[in-house]
């Protein structure tokens, strides 16, 4: 029980908790099914990208470009399929973005382990060589018919709650593929050799390539995993909000980034745990969107979540010294 | 024979650092390999592992004759080199730092954690040490530590164990548990080679000595026939006669620095003394005993919090790094590598890091010709044995980078030189240069304070001894006929 007590995700769950409540007290609606099931709905995408970023951020890496790949691979896939007239299921579009995301990401990932390249100085050049490419020769307009399995997915909800004022409130599904994405990293993570080698990699990477890990393995691993899932994560942000802008998403690193450290994960790599990357996420999507709830000017989320992200970094780094 | 080396060659770049060596060890053999820095002894081990390949000469191991060994070959053949720095995970538990080596040489896709658990544990109980497996290795001793990188290399079915300078960071009592562990493996038949600076726990432990200098085998043979002055003797090539320091203490005076009831919460307390010029006091006191804080209060990096301090018989107040140097009051690290030295800087950089000012025009604009100049004269004057001053420090052996720390301070005009641990990992030849300096310095005027582990040096070189304990003074030993055994003795009672 002291140990539970101890474990950084229980201290996260509770700051959850009492920040649901805070919030919930000074404003009713809060509670509403509405409201609930919208706020899970906008942990989703972020969450898909916090996944992959934990796994990068746990090799010890870094990185800042996903955003960049994620609306470079939605955007082209989006911009083909409408082209060809599209009109198969939901597969094909996933398919296709994580496959260009992930190819993105090996990029990163040969760059930083060939020439033994700073993660933050290759992964910032990729992101903006990447949005500059994607502006100046696939396009800059909005494309506002997506095919129709995009928006059918949309579409897809479970748990149709009636509401006394006769409107229905219902749970996007993809919400499950978040989850399932979590749990599956969750397993991945503990149960692999590969897992366990990001870890160690993390940890000190000399001692990891005389216990007989590929260095170069695992970075292509959590690079092009980071790339695969912001892919992933773009076509369910366009399907979500019905349309493909190439101007989306930009700065989300920084908010996806403060989510993982939130979560516990240290920016010097081999801590952290998805589960606290899925409270972390949970957590920095209450505190921006109860930000309007109790009637604060939305200007005001940048400031948030820099703070955010410098508290979560003492605390980490204090925590560490209070250990050792 | 377990493993042989025959007539084995090996240069970089057209220097020749291994001439014709040849080494054979037993089965159930504890072996020492002394010599100074850059003798050719990591070359030596790496050749052993398979990390570099020879340029003539052959290794004999597990019945099969190599030409050029391989990693695999030398793991195979129950090779397994313990590095100084461990080679573990911080961040992960005991049991998995234990095991995953196993489970990645299995090619296992899925980590079957009971079976890491069932490892961890038999290895740990084969040495018959207990260490919880759920701990993370980060918040392990460093004698805890090292006990897991011994049960990991037993786990690879080591025959042979290649410890580099195991007992750097340990205290007596963790030496003690260290080797009887080693005796356990020489039990079961495990051969240990075993590298260290420390010539009282190389006539302890081994059986045999090889011993090198400047890439060859000089001597070998049963440790019974040596001595400490023997193994000098072989590894400089000369003999070295270290005399008492005789001090120069004037008794009278006003002291240089006094210090009354110095007192840090949980750390230390109730310190007071009084340091002459000329004097070399020297303290040391078991690990943990709140002597390196002493250290670092005096120099203002953590000050004290009650207690006053007189500098020339006036009070004043040591609260920063800043207040110390104005009253020229100079700090050695222990730790050269991390605290004491800038080492992808220049030597140059790193003498004047403290005394730039010195050089600066009215404009800020530095001098370098000045620079240039006074530099090659603290060369000269440390006996600093470089091809350039402009090299990174890095590039220097441990002797020299310390004699660049010590003569950087000297340059800011100290009166007052606190020295930690100042031959940590320093060779015996470098050592014996570094003293001779103190003791020079000190005849110059100045008061030493010397912190160390090493009773040797003290007593060679202190004229008082002070032994901390728990954070207090325990007692003052000094005089021309103190032994090393009365610090051991006194050192014993405490305990």
């Amino acid at each position: 029980m002291g140990k539970l007590l101890k474990r950084n995700e229980f201290i996260l769950f509770c700051i959850l908790l009492l920040f649901a409540c805070f919030v919930g007290f000074v404003n009713t609606g809060f509670w509403s099914p509405l409201n609930i099931f919208s706020l899970l709905k906008s942990s989703v995408v972020m969450g898909i990208f916090a996944i992959g970023t934990l796994m990068v951020i746990l090799s010890g890496g870094i990185d800042i470009s996903f955003p960049a790949f994620s609306v470079f691979s939605f955007y082209i896939t989006v911009k083909y399929l409408v082209a060809i007239k599209y009109q198969g299921t939901i597969l094909l579009p996933f398919v296709l973005a994580v496959f260009i995301g992930m190819s993105l990401g090996l990029v990163n990932a040969f760059l930083i382990s060939k020439f033994r390249l700073a993660p933050l100085i290759v992964t910032l050049g990729t992101g903006s060589a990447v949005t500059g490419f994607l502006r100046a020769f696939v396009g800059t307009g909005i494309i506002p018919n997506l095919p129709s399995s995009m928006v059918a997915f949309s579409r897809m909800n479970i748990l149709n709650t009636a509401l006394p004022d006769g409107s229905i409130a219902s749970l996007s599904v993809s919400i499950f593929l978040f989850l399932g994405l979590a749990v599956g990293a969750a397993f991945f993570l503990k149960y692999t050799t590969l897992g366990r080698g990001i870890y160690a990699f993390g940890g000190d990477p000399v001692a990891a390539l005389r216990v007989g890990f590929n260095p170069i393995k695992i970075q292509c691993f959590v690079y092009g995993m980071a790339g695969a899932l912001a892919g992933a994560a773009g076509i369910v942000h366009s399907s979500l909000i019905r349309q493909a802008n190439p101007r989306d998403l930009e700065g989300f690193e920084m908010e996806i980034i403060a989510s993982v450290v939130l979560g516990g994960a240290s920016l010097t790599g081999g801590k952290g745990t998805v589960l606290g990357t899925v409270l972390g996420v949970f957590i920095l999507v209450l505190i921006k969107s109860s930000l309007i709830l109790v009637g604060i000017p939305s200007d005001w989320q940048k400031v948030v979540v820099g703070a955010v992200l410098i508290t979560a970094t003492v605390a980490t780094a204090y925590r560490m010294k209070r250990h050792a | 024979m377990l493993i042989a080396l025959k007539n084995i060659c090996k240069g970089f770049a057209g220097v020749e650092v291994l001439k014709n060596v040849s080494l054979s060890i037993a089965s159930g053999e504890i072996r020492c390999l002394a010599g100074e820095n850059g003798c050719g002894k990591s070359t030596l081990i790496k050749i052993l592992s398979g990390v570099y390949t020879p340029d003539a000469g052959s290794i004999a191991l597990g019945g099969r004759e190599y030409r050029a060994l391989r990693p695999i070959d030398a793991i195979r053949g129950g090779v397994q080199v313990i590095y100084q720095d461990f080679s573990l995970f911080p961040n992960l538990t005991v049991a998995e730092n234990l095991a995953l080596n196993t489970q990645v040489s299995k090619g296992k896709t899925f980590v079957d954690w009971k079976e890491m658990r069932t490892t961890a544990s038999e290895s740990l109980e084969e040495i018959g040490v207990s260490i919880d497996l759920k701990k993370l290795v980060g918040d392990l001793s460093v004698a805890d530590k090292q006990i897991v990188a011994i049960a990991r290399a037993l786990l690879h079915n080591a025959r042979l164990i290649v410890m580099d300078e195991p007992t750097t960071a340990l205290t007596q009592k963790e030496v003690g548990a260290l080797f009887s562990i080693i005796k356990k493996l020489k039990e079961a038949g495990i051969s240990i080679l075993f590298v260290s600076h420390k010539m009282r726990e190389m006539l302890d432990i081994s059986e045999k000595i090889t011993i090198m200098r400047n890439g060859a085998i000089v001597s070998e043979g049963e440790i019974e026939k040596y001595d400490a002055r023997a193994i000098t003797y072989h590894m400089t090539g000369h003999s070295i006669d270290e005399v008492r320091f005789e001090g120069a203490a004037t008794e009278g005076d006003v002291p240089l620095l006094r210090v009354e009831k110095l007192g840090k919460s949980g750390v230390f307390k109730d310190i007071s003394f009084s340091l002459r010029a000329g004097e070399i006091l020297g303290v040391t006191g078991l690990l943990g005993c709140g002597r390196t804080e002493l250290a670092l209060s005096l120099f203002g990096r953590e000050p004290a919090d009650t207690g006053r301090i007189f500098r020339d018989g006036k009070e004043v107040v040591v609260g920063s790094v800043q207040d110390a140097m104005a009253r020229n009051i100079a700090y050695v690290p222990e730790d050269r590598l991390t605290e004491g030295l800038f080492l992808a800087q220049s030597i140059t950089r790193n003498l004047f890091s403290a005394t730039y000012d010195r050089f600066t025009n009215a404009a800020g604009i530095l001098d370098t010709s000045t620079i240039r100049s006074e530099a090659s004269e603290m060369l000269r004057g440390f006996d600093i044995a470089t091809p350039n001053s402009n090299n990174p420090v890095r590039s220097l052996s441990g002797g020299n980078q310390q004699r660049v720390v010590l003569a950087r301070w000297m340059s800011t005009k100290a009166c007052i030189l606190v020295l930690n641990g100042p031959t940590v990992g320093v060779d015996v030849g470098s050592k014996f240069e570094i003293h001779k300096k103190l003791r020079e310095i000190a005849r110059s005027g100045v008061a030493i304070m010397l912190f160390s582990d090493d009773l040797q040096e003290l007593i060679s070189n202190c004229n008082r001894i002070l032994v901390m304990h728990k954070g207090s003074i325990v007692c003052e030993l000094g005089g021309a006929s103190l032994q090393e055994n009365d610090i051991i003795d006194c050192l014993r009672r405490l305990s």
